[in-house]
This record gives C-alpha cells, sequence and structure tokens, in this order.
C-alpha cells in the first residue's frame, strides 16, 4: 500500500463525482468498523448496562429518565383511579405510562402489590459510564472481586485469559519462528544447490501448497498419541510448522532465487562454505521476505483454532487463546460482558502486529498466498 | 577443510594422525551427544515442570527455537568434518531435508493414510471398502452440509470478490485511500473465532444487545429473530456466517485488486477516456479484462478458503440448525462421533475438491525454466 502511495491519483477527470466516490468508500468503510467498534465498546461497559440498554446508548440520545422513586402507600385504591404525583389514572393506565402535560410521566413498575411508582422526564442523555472489571474478571487468574454500586464486594470466578495469553505467545513465537528456519535453509538448497532429488522435491512442496490440513489431522493425531506428544507444546510447533512449510519454502525460494547471483560466486571464490554464505549473506539480504512470511505465520498461528483445538485438546493449562474463547462461547454464551473482554484480549496482539508491519504483510499477500 | 587435508598429507607419524582424528572423532560423537540430551532433557521439563508460567513459557520458546537452529549448527559443524567429495554430497540434504521430512511426514503421507484409515470401519478393526464413501454421499446430514458449502462459494466467494474489487476502484479514486483501505483490510487480522463472537453479538436475539434485532423490532415491530440460529429460514440463515466471510476476506481480495489496478498502464485508461470511453466503459471494458488474471486466481484462494470453512461455523452455531458444512460434519463423525473411517472419507472428499487447483500449480512449476 505504502509503495503506491505516491503515484498522483487517477480518475481526475472521472464522471463518478468525488462525493459519490468518498461517500460509498466512507459508508463501506463504516459498516466494516462497526462490528469491532460495538465489541471494544461493550467491552468497557457493566453487565448492568449491557444487559439492559444496548451500545449504541453511548450515543447522545432522548430517553425516559427517572427523577423521582416514590414508594407505593398501602391505603391506595389500587382497584380504583389513584392520583399520584398530578397524574390520575387506574392501576393498568399507571402501568403503561400517564404523560403530563409538563412532559413528565408517571409509571408504576412491577405489580399491583409490590412496586413502585417513579416520575420520568424526557431527556437528553447519554450512557458514558466505563469500567475496566470486565478485562479484570477474564484475565484473572482464580477468582475476581468486583466492588458493587452498593459498596459491598462480589466474588466472580476469574477466566484466566491471562494464562492462555501466555500460552498463545509460547505457541506461537516458536510456530513462526521455526518454520522460517527450516523453509530459509531448505529455499536456499533449491535455489542455490545441485543435488539428486532436487526436482521431486520441489514438486512435493508445490503439491502440498493447497492441500487442506484436515487430510492430516487424523493421523497426526495417532503418531502424537504414540509418541506422548499430544498436548506438548513440541507437538503443536511441529504441526504449524508441517502446515505452513510449504508456503513458506515456495515464498522464500522465489526470493532467494531472485537474488543477484554474481554475490554468491565471489562469496565462493573467496571460499566461504555454503553454511556461511547462507548466514552472513542470505539470511540479512532476505529480511524483507522473512518478515513477509512472519507476519503471515504470526497472525495465522494466533488465531489457529482447528489445529489447537485437536492437538492441545482439553488440556487447560495448555490451552491458547482462542480455545479459551470459543469456550467461553459455549459455556458463557449470555455474559456479553467478558465474552467481548475476551475477545477484545484476543485480538489485541495481532491487531497491533498488523497495524505496524502492514506493509511486509501486504507484501507477502502479493507475493501468491494459496495457504492449506 | 582445505588446511586439515594439507594437515594429513604432511603427518606422516600414525600417532599424530590417530590423536588428531581421535579428538576429531570425539567432539564429532560428544557434540551432537550434549546437543540432544540437553533438547531431550528440555522436553521432559516442559512437559512435567510445575514451575510459574512466565518462566515454563520462555524456556519454551529459548529451547523450541534455540533447538532448532542448535540442530542446524551441529549437522553442519558435523559435514565440515567430512572431505570435500563426501560434504558436497551430504551438505544439500541437511539444506533440504528436514523441510522435506516434515512435509513428508505431516502432509504428504498423512493423504495416504487418511485414505487407508477411509477404507475401514469407525474403530479400524474391520476392512469395509468404499463403504464410508457411499455414506458419505447418501447421509441427509452430509447432503445439508455440501449444500452449505455451496451456498458459500456461491454467496461467500462471489460477495468478498466482488466488494474486493469495489474498494479497490474506490479507494483508487479517492483522496482517503490508505485509511480506507487498511479499515476493510483490518478483520484479516481478527481470529475467526473473535470474529465469531463479534457477529454473535451482532445477530444477539436481546435487542438491547444485538444491533440488527434493535433495527428490525425498531422497524417492524416484529418479535426479534434469532438470524442464524432460525432453522424456519433454513438455509438461508447460513447468509448470516457468510456474511462474516465476506467481512474477513474482502480485504485479502482488495489487496490483490489494488495492486493490479495499479499495475494497469495509464496511457491505456487514458485512450479509452480520450476515445469518448465513459467511466464505466473503461471499467468494464479495458480495466476487468486487464486484471481478470488476479480476479481468477484471488477466486481460486477465496473459493478454497470457503470449502475449508470450520471455526466460523464451529463457533457460532456448531453446525446446528442446519449450518453444518464438510470441514465441521469432519470434525464431529471423527472427534465427537469417534467414526475414524467415515471422518477421513470426508477429508480426502476436501482433499480431492482441491486436486485441479494443485495440478494447475504444478503446471505453472513445469513452465518455469529454474526446473
Amino acid at each position: 500500500m505504502a509503495a503506491t502511495s505516491t503515484r498522483p491519483q487517477r480518475g481526475k477527470r472521472s464522471n463518478l463525482g468525488p462525493i459519490l466516490v468518498n461517500g460509498s468508500l466512507l459508508l463501506l468503510v463504516l459498516i466494516w468498523l462497526l462490528p469491532t467498534f460495538a465489541l471494544l465498546v461493550s467491552s468497557f461497559r457493566t453487565r448492568f448496562d449491557i444487559q439492559t440498554t444496548g451500545w449504541w446508548a453511548i450515543v447522545p440520545h432522548r430517553e425516559w429518565l427517572i427523577v423521582n422513586e416514590i414508594e407505593p402507600d398501602p391505603n391506595w385504591d389500587r382497584d380504583g383511579v389513584m392520583s399520584i404525583e398530578g397524574a390520575q389514572g387506574t392501576f393498568e393506565e399507571l402501568r403503561n405510562g400517564i404523560t403530563l402535560d409538563n412532559g413528565t410521566r408517571v409509571l408504576w413498575i412491577g405489580n399491583k402489590r409490590i412496586g413502585k411508582v417513579v416520575v420520568q422526564e424526557y431527556k437528553w442523555t447519554t450512557n458514558f459510564k466505563f469500567t475496566l472489571d470486565n478485562y479484570g474478571q477474564v484475565l484473572g487468574g482464580k477468582t475476581f472481586e468486583i466492588r458493587q454500586p452498593d459498596g459491598s464486594v462480589r466474588t466472580e470466578q476469574a477466566d484466566n485469559f491471562l494464562g492462555a495469553f501466555l500460552n498463545s505467545l509460547t505457541v506461537t513465537i516458536p510456530s513462526t519462528l521455526i518454520p522460517i528456519l527450516i523453509a530459509a535453509f531448505a529455499a536456499y538448497g533449491f535455489a542455490w544447490m545441485r543435488f539428486p532429488g532436487r526436482r521431486v522435491f520441489f514438486v512435493i512442496v508445490v503439491a502440498l501448497l493447497v492441500v487442506p490440513l484436515q487430510i492430516a489431522l487424523v493421523p497426526i493425531l495417532q503418531d502424537y498419541v504414540k509418541l506422548q506428544l499430544n498436548g506438548t507444546f513440541l507437538g503443536i510447533w511441529l504441526a504449524h510448522t508441517g502446515f505452513g512449510l510449504p508456503l513458506a519454502t515456495y515464498l522464500l525460494f522465489n526470493y532467494i532465487r531472485g537474488l543477484p547471483r554474481d554475490i554468491l560466486e565471489s562469496a565462493f571464490i573467496d571460499g566461504a562454505s555454503h553454511f556461511t554464505i547462507f548466514i552472513r549473506l542470505i539470511l540479512p539480504l532476505s529480511v524483507p521476505a522473512l518478515a513477509s512470511f512472519a507476519i503471515f505465520q504470526f497472525l495465522w498461528t494466533w488465531n489457529d483454532y482447528l489445529v489447537a483445538l485437536i492437538f492441545i485438546g482439553a488440556k487447560p493449562d495448555v490451552q491458547v487463546l482462542t480455545m479459551r474463547l470459543a469456550e467461553m462461547v459455549g459455556s458463557r454464551g449470555n455474559d456479553w460482558h467478558l465474552l467481548t473482554a475476551g475477545a477484545f484480549v484476543s485480538m489485541i496482539l495481532p491487531l497491533v502486529v498488523f497495524f505496524s508491519l502492514q506493509r511486509f504483510f501486504v507484501r507477502g499477500l502479493l507475493a501468491g498466498s494459496v495457504k492449506g | 577443510m582445505q588446511r586439515s587435508t594439507e594437515e594429513f598429507q604432511k603427518s606422516t607419524s600414525p600417532v599424530e594422525w590417530l590423536s588428531v582424528n581421535a579428538v576429531r572423532l570425539l567432539t564429532a560423537i560428544a557434540i551432537p551427544l550434549v546437543t540432544f540430551l540437553g533438547l531431550y532433557w528440555g522436553f521432559f521439563f516442559l512437559r512435567d515442570s510445575s514451575a510459574p508460567k512466565e518462566i515454563i513459557a520462555l524456556i519454551a520458546i529459548v529451547w523450541g527455537v534455540g533447538g532448532v537452529a542448535a540442530l542446524y549448527l551441529v549437522a553442519n559443524a558435523l559435514t565440515e568434518q567430512m572431505g570435500d567429495a563426501w560434504r558436497s554430497r551430504i551438505q544439500p540434504f541437511i539444506f533440504v531435508g528436514p523441510a522435506v521430512a516434515i512435509l513428508i511426514w505431516y502432509l504428504a503421507l498423512p493423504s495416504l493414510r487418511t485414505f487407508w484409515i477411509s477404507l475401514y470401519d469407525r474403530s479400524g478393526a474391520d476392512f469395509v471398502g468404499l463403504s464410508n464413501y457411499s455414506a458419505v454421499f447418501t447421509t441427509r446430514n452430509m447432503f445439508t452440509a455440501f449444500r452449505n458449502n455451496l451456498l458459500w462459494i456461491l454467496f461467500g466467494a462471489s460477495t468478498s470478490v466482488i466488494f474486493g474489487l469495489l474498494v479497490a476502484v474506490l479507494a483508487d479514486r479517492s483522496r482517503f485511500e490508505r485509511v480506507a483501505k487498511s479499515v476493510i483490510f483490518m478483520p484479516m487480522a481478527i481470529s475467526m473465532v473473535g470474529a465469531g463472537v463479534i457477529w454473535n453479538m451482532m445477530y444477539e436475539v436481546n435487542p438491547d444487545i444485538g444491533l440488527l434485532n434493535a433495527i428490525y423490532t425498531g422497524l417492524t415491530g416484529n418479535a426479534p429473530v434469532a438470524w442464524k440460529a432460525a432453522a424456519q429460514i433454513a438455509p438461508w440463515n447460513n447468509l448470516f456466517l457468510i456474511a462474516v466471510m465476506v467481512w474477513l476476506q474482502s480485504g485479502f481480495a482488495m489487496v490483490l485488486f489494488s495492486a493490479a489496478i495499479k499495475g494497469i498502464p495509464s496511457e491505456i485508461l487514458e485512450a479509452g477516456r480520450v476515445d469518448g470511453a465513459t467511466e464505466i466503459q473503461v471499467f468494464f471494458r479495458i480495466m476487468l479484462p486487464y486484471i481478470m488474471g488476479t480476479i481468477i486466481t484471488v477466486s481460486t484462494t477465496i473459493t478454497i478458503f470457503s470449502l475449508k470453512i470450520f471455526d466460523v461455523v464451529q463457533v457460532m452455531t456448531g453446525g446446528q440448525f442446519d449450518t453444518q458444512v464438510i470441514a465441521t460434519q469432519f470434525y464431529r463423525e471423527y472427534f465427537t462421533n469417534q467414526n475414524a473411517g467415515f471422518g477421513s472419507a470426508i477429508a480426502i472428499i476436501l482433499l480431492i475438491t482441491v486436486v485441479p487447483v494443485m495440478i494447475y500449480n504444478l503446471r505453472q512449476l513445469n513452465d518455469q525454466e529454474a526446473f
């Protein structure tokens, strides 16, 4: 994206007015942003607010606000006409609310016996109470204390997203670096070495580019059970390495092959070995390609759910964020104050990586990406 | 290496020769041994240790990444000890070998093994021939899954491509190109599980939480609808899940189209405009044909993506309410119903659907001069 920004803008003389272009673009951008924005806003709202008002209540709007509360007098004639705060009506009428001339409304909340009467005014308002409690509860280890509005303290089961966050890091960093290292060696070998079987091996790499990883899950799980690799970090690193290698090798091969040949030849004449050339020359020169793939693989492994689900399974102390979140959708699907905060915790790191390194990511995409 | 052969030729004493090589031999055995022992110990420490999580995480990362690097270093050190002829014979396999071995273990062999398993019954005890495949094509559940995957491709892939193209064309003419493209691209960074939660909230039945139902009940006065879980509108409730993929994948399409559009020489577009073509004509007669190659690539990639869709469905409906797809049926048959044969047959079907793309890729490879 950045590479093209210096180009002069085209279409200055187009018939499509700039207003139409920018207007429809703005509409699309808003539609695209809206769901994530809703999630972010909701994650900071209290449980009570989420259950009673939509997240859009943060936008200034007019709504009936309570200005006065009255305990019903036991002597009132509940089956006849009552006169409360200047409003006259039967119980049914009061239940629906009686609007007075001065704009206030009298409303009976609850049933005839136990209930209360409120006086409301239709006023401009905005629901702008935000809290960090949701995040505290989601991230916390065992239990989490919430201070109630009345000052008391309620203890709730916490969701240990912090532990899952660490697990995600432990899974993701090696799952990104190991395939890059292995693929870079292989790409160099394919690009600059001659050996029997070179063509056959590379055909395997290309053929496996689009193979769906579902094909591997059943046999690999059988192997893992035998090798006791199930639920270990090593097991999931290797799985991610295996599934990421075809694309990594293919992308890096295309890049390394394109490096100028004379650099290598002069290094050879100076007596450098393949290994030295690879470490000293090729790796530093390939940083753009390595970075592109690294971001790719990082986002892919961080956001992966299926591979983790199969190879980590039910081991709670190794669970990654996506598993934790999916489990919460199943078990606490209506606790939106927790789901939203949890979802945002799982999104924050990839979003930061994405926005800071977007340039490399786009380059990786353009280099041809069909992943199995 | 050069030096050491000279040394060998110079030294005449067998004792000297032996001592030099004994040290060499010892290091050749000792270094790999220490490396392997260290890695072996690390594995069990990580698996069984009850140390604090932060420490485990740190050690695991260093052990994993460092271990792989160490293996390459040791293997290389060993080949450097060999004679020139052997070294040039073995070294390529040290570079390429690990990648090829992992690929064969994790992807190539499993394809065959999965096919083998698919010929057996649920427990793997009895050979049943192709009857798992006939079951795949006759079960009602599977029929629904195939139909739904077709809907994903028909509506999901096409809509993603159209939106991607639309944004790419619009952004190309706008001053806010960078911002707009970043926003549309952003969902690419979000996991499908996260996206599932985001859209679950949009579709929530409670109109105080779900925006869609707030708008729907506000406008029509009807009772709120469960959208994605509304079996009474099946199969169209699938469209609500498909919308999530469109949201995720349009950015991918946009990036590739955007680059392709920038690649059209401006002279061609100008020539068209000078000849009196309208913008619509320029788009359909010049731009579209010019980027047709990219459109085919993007469509293929997104089609494969929608064939394999799993997370979105699994998280949002669990495959209930007639929303199951091939990949969720695979998971259900193999892991929930413990039917290895049936599950493997589904995986093989999934593999067969991508074979045309595989053949195309291999053809492309044949055309490259490097091989």
